[in-house]
């Protein structure tokens, strides 16, 4: 990086290092592109924006006196059999999982500069987001169809249960889809050897570099970070 | 830590320590969605589900967005503010006894 030669003073470690950091007068975050700190000052707000849903959905289920409605039935499913309870969000958990890991594997893949693999590895992310929202709008048509939920009401319980499933799941999902799209762009510019030959952006004219792929990764981590918080409180509590 | 510092901004690490990491990541995931197939209740039931979150959550954040490799500046900037949102929490819960009291008192119609 040109920013590294012209900053010749040797990091320090530890807390030091953080007030040394801070107070360098020049770039607080050493060795982070500005890309990768801003994704990660993006993600930080995000938090926050996923974090106000929760915390209402937090104010609203303890401050209800109508029973809650039974996450474990409500998302049961059934092959043939006896309904399985929360298999098909614990299918979704598990998509979400393998998709981060396919995705950690590009970012490394591409660091070693292996065009194909990263493509192909980015490709197969992308597929596994892609059926992801698929179950998720299976669930929505189910819920909305088939058991009658509305954001004003249900016929299982409290009527704040639809308002509070549609906005986070739909929040989510939203996230979910929007990262598939620049999954697919990322994947077809690696592909094309964009980040081999250094080709310029179209927006910043800056030349293309692997480590755009471990931002988008940071991106897609923190959609999966953010289901494990939704599984945990929405689906299991 | 070794590796990261001799490629600065650059993290390649081996992909062992991802594999292993994505095996935790199904065992925790697995033993979540046991909580609710086994019909554990009440407080072990949140217990569990909140220390598997978070451990779930640990290691995406530490390996997967490789937070334990950047410098301690970047991760007190990102991990710090999250951490009032536990005040948030607090104010929350207060305010949601609250209402639910007043609920209780004031419109207990059917019962």
């Amino acid at each position: 990086m040109a920013e590294t030669s012209t900053n010749p003073a040797p990091l320090q470690p530890g807390m030091q290092g953080v007030v040394a950091d801070w107070a360098s007068d020049q770039r607080a975050f050493k060795n982070v592109s500005w890309g990768k700190a801003m994704m990660w000052i993006f993600l930080l707000s995000d938090t926050f924006i996923f974090s106000c849903f929760l915390l209402s959905y937090m104010t609203v289920r303890s401050s209800t006196t109508v029973p809650w409605p039974n996450s474990s039935e409500v998302f049961a499913l059934s092959f043939g059999g006896d309904p399985i309870p929360l298999i098909l969000i614990a299918i979704m958990t598990f998509i979400l999982i393998t998709s981060s890991g396919t995705m950690v594997l590009a970012v490394n893949f591409g660091y070693r500069k292996d065009r194909r693999k990263t493509a192909l590895l980015l490709i197969i992310t992308g597929l596994f987001g892609a059926s992801f929202v698929g179950m998720q709008a299976f669930e929505w048509t189910k819920l909305i169809v088939d058991e009658g939920v509305r954001p004003w009401g249900n016929p299982m319980g409290a009527p704040q249960f639809g308002s509070v499933f549609f906005m986070i799941t739909g929040f989510h999902g939203f996230h979910v889809s929007v990262g598939v799209l620049f999954l697919f762009l990322i994947a077809r510019k690696v592909w094309r050897g964009d980040y081999d030959n250094e080709t310029r952006g179209f927006f910043t004219s800056k030349k293309g570099r692997y480590e755009i792929v471990e931002t988008m990764g940071l991106y897609w981590h923190f959609v999966d970070l953010v289901w494990v918080f939704i599984f945990a409180f929405f689906y299991l509590w | 830590m070794a590796e990261a510092t001799a490629n600065a901004e650059h993290q390649e690490h081996p992909l062992g320590i991802y594999f292993q990491i994505w095996a935790w990541l199904f065992v925790l995931s697995a033993c979540s969605y046991a909580v609710d197939y086994f019909h554990v209740e009440s407080y072990l039931r949140w217990t569990l589900i909140i220390i598997f979150m978070l451990l779930k959550a640990g290691l995406i954040v530490a390996v997967f967005m490789h937070m334990i490799w950047e410098r301690l500046a970047m991760v007190c900037a990102i991990l710090v503010p999250p951490l009032l949102l536990l005040v948030f929490v607090a104010i929350m819960s207060i305010e949601s006894d609250y209402t639910f009291f007043t609920r209780l008192t004031f419109f207990n119609f059917g019962t």
